[in-house]
């Protein structure tokens, strides 16, 4: 009998399948997943051992996908990054200005003073982006939604606007063009406007990605104007660790944040974090949000990493409040019952499947990862004496991190610190290539000897 | 010393291996990481032959030109002999990893062979080994200067681009034939990449007279390359039948007309 409900289940749709294997994650939610199924009384191990073989093969094949799909925007985002730096003189001059989080000077006069200051700047600058995560964590548990957003969406306007707005104008002066203001103002306007809703409601996906790009290269920037040379290092560092330890502590704040998330049956914020498909807003009547993303395997979805630098944009996901109350407006006041939600979804979809397909899983990342490792690539970019081959050799090393780090995820299942690793190798061929590797290889570009 | 130098540098120096990648690597992911791999493969092989070089430096006599020469010449024999011994090491690793991964999945075949893998590592050394090359002089082949002030070669950043292609061209080789004689057992093949490696190395030790340099390398090049052609199951046969379309086989894949 068992058989013939898997058959039945598997014939329906993809989804059915999907749920199907959700159903071995998450015993708690057998109920509703089943499509067209009535909740029957079946043990949480539904999965045949035909089916885990499927499941494994799937998730090779498509792993080396998802890599891909992050190593894309990751790459994107240094080469902005460095690009920028190597052109617009503006983010690599030190005009003696810091951020308030760190307010200790690193010109001193011993070396000892100067490495006490960066280490207490970095520490400050670590406990103000760990208290934000807390507050996030409070808020997200105590479901203070409507603080969330106005924050998340002050942050973002402030990006948008204010920040591309400098950005703009250090790139006019970098190649000296003539603009007028009026220009300038239907420029921004624009792209602040779009950028806004491309990340917090509906968009292309593509530009919704851009956007996220283009928030996280800003925001690097930003630190790599703004962080004198060794405080700079010294929060890389701490990052990696404070990441790794809010992500695999138990009490850690990011694992209890993707906990409550996933109980509640609710994406994190898709918009602090890059997303590499769509979030579907609209499939079955389950309240599943994401029918697609929080599907198997569930894991995969919460790659969330750091949401260490909160200072930024941590934009929501597409599930606001204020989407569920146009929904309820439109469809008419809801009250999912466990009946009515079954009933539904026995009825013949009318609409296409959701892109649940397998090949359309995607992964996530979050925003502070490509700040970090674009702050990595930039920092060597800018005050590296190695030059480009430091900035090469920092940019391999991260991307076989981001690959190891998949790897682990493909294998663990469940959220991992996308920092640690990368940044570790990232440091590590920084401060090789630069003392090492470069006299090496400036000594054999004189004799023009090659290896 | 323009912007003209600086676009036919690159383009000559990268061109192929970019064209290679673009068409054969980008649209496989599995492809794609192997190729990133293999390039840091070849990175931390400089990594630990920079390490000893330096070591030696320190503790030898800074003020001495030919102690540092000899010294250079050293380094350089060691990072080749390191870069081989890495592409042995990444050799092996695959084989590890292809074992498991065939052994983990329900399918028959591996999901991309032995072959694609050599030309690929092949590649990712290549790239790796030309970026470090000559990025950085192409970078200053932007700016402002004139090349051999100093009574220096007038050639200098065309010869660079020629001897990196050359270079990223003769790895991709090297790679191919290199794992192709492991899985076959022919260690005299392994030994004549190495010594060919040894060869091109050296060779580049009579720069600036590049007639003794460039000539010889595109010389071995051309050998690697046809060698690769025949160990990646090439042959004059398969030739023919490709360059007059009849190769049967191939269009009955790409479902072409003959």
């Amino acid at each position: 009998m068992a058989d013939n409900v898997e058959n039945a289940v598997n014939s329906v749709s993809n989804d059915g399948t999907e749920a199907n294997r959700h159903t071995e994650t998450t015993p708690s939610r057998n109920e509703v997943e089943l499509n067209g199924q009535p909740p029957t009384a079946r043990p949480p191990q539904v999965l045949t051992d035909s089916e885990e073989d499927e499941d494994e093969e799937l998730t090779l094949k498509y792993g080396a996908k998802h890599v891909i799909m992050l190593f894309v925007p990751v790459t994107l985002c240094m080469v902005v990054v460095v690009a920028t730096i190597k052109s617009v003189s503006f983010y690599t001059q030190k005009d003696g200005q810091q951020l308030i989080y760190t307010p200790f000077r690193e010109d001193t006069e011993t070396v000892g003073q100067r490495a006490l200051n960066s280490m207490l700047n970095a520490f400050i600058m670590i406990g103000v982006i760990l208290v934000m995560t807390l507050v996030l964590v409070v808020l997200y548990k105590y479901r203070c939604y409507k603080v969330i957003q106005a924050w998340l969406f002050f942050s973002n306007l402030l990006l948008l606007f204010f920040f591309s707005l400098i950005y703009l104008g250090e790139v006019f002066k970098t190649y000296n063009v003539a603009m007028d203001y009026f220009t300038l103002a239907v420029i921004i306007w624009n792209f602040g406007v779009v950028g806004m809703i491309c990340i917090h409601w509906k968009g292309p996906l593509r530009l919704q990605q851009a956007y996220l790009i283009m928030i996280s290269a800003l925001m690097a920037l930003v630190f790599i104007k703004y962080l004198p040379e060794w405080t700079a290092k010294l929060l890389i560092i701490n990052a990696s660790s404070v990441d790794l330890l809010a992500v695999l502590c138990p009490k850690g704040p990011l694992r209890i944040l993707v906990e409550t998330a996933q109980e509640r049956n609710e994406t994190i914020f898709p918009a602090l974090i890059y997303s590499s498909t769509m979030v579907w807003l609209f499939n079955m009547a389950d309240s599943a949000e994401t029918g697609n993303n929080s599907s198997h395997p569930v894991p995969q979805q919460e790659n969330q990493v750091a949401m260490a630098p909160t200072a930024q944009p941590e934009d929501d996901g597409g599930f606001t409040p204020a989407w569920v109350n146009q929904q309820q407006h439109q469809l008419g006041p809801m009250q999912s019952s466990e009946d009515s939600r079954r009933e539904i979804q026995e009825l013949p979809s009318a609409r296409p499947p959701p892109v649940e397909d397998d090949e359309e899983r995607g992964v996530k990342l979050g925003l502070g990862d490509f700040i970090f490792y674009s702050m990595l690539v930039g920092k060597a970019s800018a005050t590296a004496s190695g030059d480009w081959n430091t900035t090469i050799a920092c940019f391999v090393a991260i991307l076989i991190g981001l690959c190891l780090t998949l790897l682990l995820l493909a294998i663990f299942k469940k959220a991992l610190p996308a920092l640690p690793i990368s940044i570790t190798f990232g440091l590590v061929f920084y401060f090789a290539t630069d003392n090492l590797v470069r006299p090496f290889m400036d000594q054999l570009a004189v004799h023009q000897f090659y290896i | 010393m323009t912007v003209a130098v600086f676009f036919g540098c690159t383009f000559i120096a990268f061109g192929p291996a970019v064209a290679l990648f673009l068409f054969t690597i980008a649209r496989d992911p599995l492809r794609v990481i192997f190729l990133i791999a293999g390039a840091f493969f070849w990175l931390v092989s400089l990594l630990l032959s920079s390490l000893v070089w330096f070591i030696t430096v320190q503790i030898s006599n800074k003020n001495s030109a030919a102690q540092q020469r000899g010294l250079l010449i050293f380094g350089v024999v060691l990072s080749v002999l390191l870069q081989e011994a890495f592409r042995y090491g990444y050799y092996r690793l695959l084989k590890k990893a292809n074992e498991g991964l065939l052994a983990l999945s329900q399918e028959d075949t591996m999901p991309i062979s032995m072959r694609q893998l050599a030309y690929v590592s092949g590649l990712g050394f290549g790239f790796m080994s030309g970026a470090f090359s000559v990025v950085n002089i192409l970078s200053d082949s932007l700016g402002p200067g004139t090349v051999g002030i100093h009574g220096d070669s007038q050639h200098y950043f065309i010869s660079s681009a020629f001897m990196t292609l050359a270079i990223i061209l003769l790895h991709m080789f090297w790679g191919v034939v290199f794992f192709e004689s492991c899985e076959r057992q022919r260690w005299w093949a392994l030994g004549a990449v190495v010594i060919s490696h040894l060869v091109v190395s050296c060779l580049t030790f009579v720069n600036p007279h590049y007639q003794g340099s460039l000539v010889p390398t595109y010389i071995i090049l051309s050998v690697m390359a046809a060698w690769a052609y025949l160990c990646a199951g090439g042959s004059l046969r398969n030739l023919k039948l490709c360059l007059t379309c009849k190769d049967k086989d191939f269009l009955l894949a790409n479902h072409r007309p003959r």
